[in-house]
C-alpha cells in the first residue's frame, strides 16, 4: 500500500474528531473517504498532509512515517491536496496559481536569474508552458492570465487540482471537489480524476456527491463519528447495513 | 540659467538627493520583509548596526571603505538569523511589536556603551560616503528585488504573502523563506547605516528610534507596495516634499517644522484613502481611468 492510516486518532479538548481511523489507499487507486458531515473527513486530510498532528496513530506514505512532519515536508514526499473551501492565491493569476504548485518540481536557484543565464529563461519558459498545459488539462486555458479571485467557484475549484497536480504528487488529497458545480462540471471532474489515476497518482477522495464516488472510485471508507464503519468497493459499501444506517438514521438499521 | 547658479542649486539640493537615495534604500529594506506578508518594524536596529560597525572599523582599523560596508552589510544579516528564528514565528501586530521590541533594545545597547560614547554617540566621523556609492546601493538594492520578482523564489514569497498554510502544503518551506527575507531586509537597512553615518559624520543612538521605522514605513505604504520600486517612489516624495514646504511657508509666513508634520499625516490619510496601492499605483489607475472612458464614449 501506498498510503496507509493506523489507528489514527484527534481529539480536540475532549472531543474525538477522528477516533482510530484505519485506511489504506494503493498506487493508482481512487479511494473515496465519505460519511456524514462532522464525520471527521476534514481533519483526517489535515492530518495527511500535515497541518495539523494526530494526538495518536501513525501516517505511512511508501515505508516511511509522515505523521507529525511539517506540511512542506510532506508535500515534498508527494501529497498535495485541495481545500473545501477554496485557498487559491487570490491576488495571483491562475497560470501563476499553478506555477506556485510547481515549486518543488523546479529547478530555478536565484543566482542563474540575477546573472540572466539563458539556462534560467530557459527553465521559466518551460515552467510556464507546463503551468498552461495543466490549466489546459482541467479545461481552463481560457483564463490563464485571470486572477484567481475574479474566477467563478467551480473555475476555482478547477485551478486548484492544477496546482496540486503541478507538484506531479503521489497522492492527491481531493477535499469536495465538486462541491457547487453544476452537473456537467461534475462529469468533467470526474473524468479528471480518472486519467489523473490513470497517469499513476493515487487519489483519495471526500465527497458528498454519491454518484460520482460511486462511479470514480476503486474503493470506498465511510467514516461516522470519527470512526471507520465501512470499507471495501462501492458495491459493497453501498449494501452495507451500517452504511445506509449511518445514511439514513439509526433507526433504519434496526 | 548661468552655470553658476545651476551649481548652487545642486549645492543646497545635494543633501536632499543623498537622502532621497538613503531612505529609498531604507524603505526597500522594510518592503523587502512585506513582500512575503511579515511586518517587521527592527529595520532602525538593524541600521544602527551597520552604522556603528562601519564607524568602530573606521575609527579603529584601517580598513577601506568598501570592506567596511560589507561588515555593516553582513553584520545586521547574521544577527536577524537567531532573531526571526523564533520572532517569525509570531504573526502580524505580535511580529511588529516583537520587533519594535529588538529595536529599542539596540538603541539602549548603543545608549549604554561606553566604548562609543553611550547617548551622545559618536562625532567627527570622517565623511567618505560620495553620492555615487548611495545610488549604487541603491540600484543593487533595486535590482536584486526585481530579479526575485517572477522567480521561482518571488513566487514563493507572493504564495506565503496570500496564505501561508496553503503555501507550505506546496512544499514551500516558509520559515526559511521568510528568514532569508529578513536577512536581506536587515543588510539593506545595515549599508544604508552605514552610508548615512559617512555622510552625516555622527552616529548617535536618538538616529535609531523607533520613529525612524515609521517613517520607513510611510515611505513604503505611501509609494505602495505592490511593486518593488514603490516604496522608493514614496521616499522620494516624501524626501522632496519638505524642500517644497520650506520654499511655500517660508512666502506664506509660517514656520516650516509644523507645515511639514502636518502635510506628511495628510498625504499619509489621503493614499490610504484614495491610492490604497500607492503612489506608484497611479499611472497604472490613470490608464485605466482613461480606458473606461474611452469605452463608455465608444458605446
Amino acid at each position: 500500500m501506498l498510503l496507509s492510516l493506523q489507528d489514527v486518532r484527534k481529539t480536540f479538548g475532549g472531543l474525538a474528531a477522528v477516533d482510530g481511523a484505519s485506511l489504506s489507499v494503493g498506487s493508482g487507486e481512487v479511494h473515496g473517504l465519505i460519511g456524514p458531515n462532522g464525520a471527521g473527513k476534514t481533519t483526517l486530510l489535515n492530518m495527511i498532509s500535515g497541518l495539523i498532528p494526530p494526538t495518536a496513530g501513525t501516517i505511512v506514505l511508501d515505508g516511511e512515517r509522515i505523521d507529525g512532519m511539517p506540511s512542506h515536508v510532506v508535500a515534498s514526499r508527494g501529497i498535495t491536496r485541495t481545500y473545501q473551501n477554496i485557498r487559491l492565491f487570490p491576488a495571483l493569476t491562475a497560470a501563476d496559481n499553478v506555477l506556485v504548485g510547481a515549486h518543488l518540481r523546479r529547478d530555478a536557484p536565484l543566482w542563474r536569474r540575477m546573472l540572466f543565464l539563458p539556462s534560467a529563461a530557459v527553465e521559466e519558459r518551460a515552467a510556464q508552458d507546463a503551468s498552461l498545459a495543466l490549466l489546459a488539462r482541467v479545461g481552463m486555458s481560457g483564463q490563464a492570465g485571470e486572477r484567481a479571485s475574479n474566477l467563478s467557484y467551480g473555475d476555482q475549484r478547477r485551478v486548484e487540482i492544477a496546482r496540486a497536480l503541478a507538484s506531479e504528487p503521489r497522492v492527491m488529497l481531493l477535499d469536495e471537489p465538486t462541491a457547487g458545480m453544476n452537473p456537467a462540471e461534475v462529469v468533467a471532474i470526474a473524468e479528471l480524476i480518472r486519467s489523473v489515476a490513470r497517469t499513476g497518482h493515487s487519489v483519495l477522495l471526500v465527497e458528498h456527491n454519491v454518484k460520482l464516488v460511486m462511479d470514480v472510485c476503486d474503493r470506498i471508507t465511510v467514516l461516522d463519528f470519527g470512526k471507520v464503519i465501512a470499507d471495501g468497493t462501492p458495491t459493497e459499501v453501498a449494501r452495507d447495513p451500517a452504511v445506509i444506517a449511518a445514511y439514513l438514521g439509526g433507526e433504519a438499521a434496526a | 540659467m548661468s552655470l553658476e547658479s545651476l551649481q548652487d542649486i545642486w549645492l543646497t539640493y545635494q543633501s536632499t538627493v543623498a537622502f532621497i537615495g538613503l531612505n529609498g534604500l531604507l524603505a526597500l529594506s522594510v518592503y523587502t520583509t512585506l513582500s512575503c506578508g511579515q511586518l517587521s518594524l527592527a529595520q532602525a536596529g538593524f541600521m544602527a548596526i551597520g552604522a556603528y560597525a562601519s564607524t568602530i572599523l573606521t575609527f579603529h582599523t584601517g580598513l577601506p571603505f568598501a570592506v567596511n560596508l560589507a561588515v555593516a552589510t553582513l553584520l545586521p544579516a547574521l544577527v536577524a538569523i537567531p532573531l526571526g528564528l523564533p520572532v517569525l514565528r509570531l504573526k502580524g501586530v505580535f511580529l511588529a511589536i516583537a520587533t519594535i521590541g529588538f529595536g529599542e533594545v539596540v538603541r539602549l545597547f548603543f545608549v549604554n556603551l561606553d566604548f562609543t560614547n553611550g547617548a551622545l554617540g559618536l562625532t567627527a566621523v570622517p565623511q567618505r560616503t560620495s553620492m555615487w556609492m548611495i545610488y549604487a546601493a541603491l540600484g543593487a538594492a533595486l535590482f536584486v528585488l526585481w530579479r526575485i520578482r517572477g522567480s521561482r523564489t518571488g513566487h514563493a514569497l507572493e504564495a506565503i504573502r496570500e496564505d501561508e498554510p496553503a503555501a507550505r502544503t506546496m512544499g514551500i518551506d516558509a520559515a526559511r523563506y521568510k528568514l532569508a527575507m529578513l536577512a536581506l531586509g536587515a543588510s539593506f537597512a545595515g549599508l544604508a547605516g552605514a552610508l548615512e553615518a559617512h555622510y552625516t559624520y555622527m552616529v548617535s543612538p536618538s538616529t535609531y528610534s523607533f520613529s525612524r521605522v515609521v517613517d520607513m514605513l510611510v515611505y513604503a505604504v505611501v509609494g505602495g507596495t505592490g511593486v518593488f520600486y514603490g516604496p522608493v517612489v514614496g521616499a522620494t516624495f516624501l524626501t522632496a516634499l519638505p524642500e517644497v514646504l520650506r520654499e511655500v511657508s517660508s512666502r506664506i509666513g509660517l514656520a516650516p517644522g509644523p507645515v511639514r508634520l502636518f502635510v506628511n499625516g495628510l498625504v499619509l490619510l489621503l493614499v490610504i484613502l484614495f491610492l490604497p496601492e500607492g503612489i506608484s499605483s497611479l499611472p497604472r489607475r490613470v490608464r485605466g481611468a482613461l480606458q473606461a472612458r474611452r469605452r463608455a464614449r465608444a458605446s
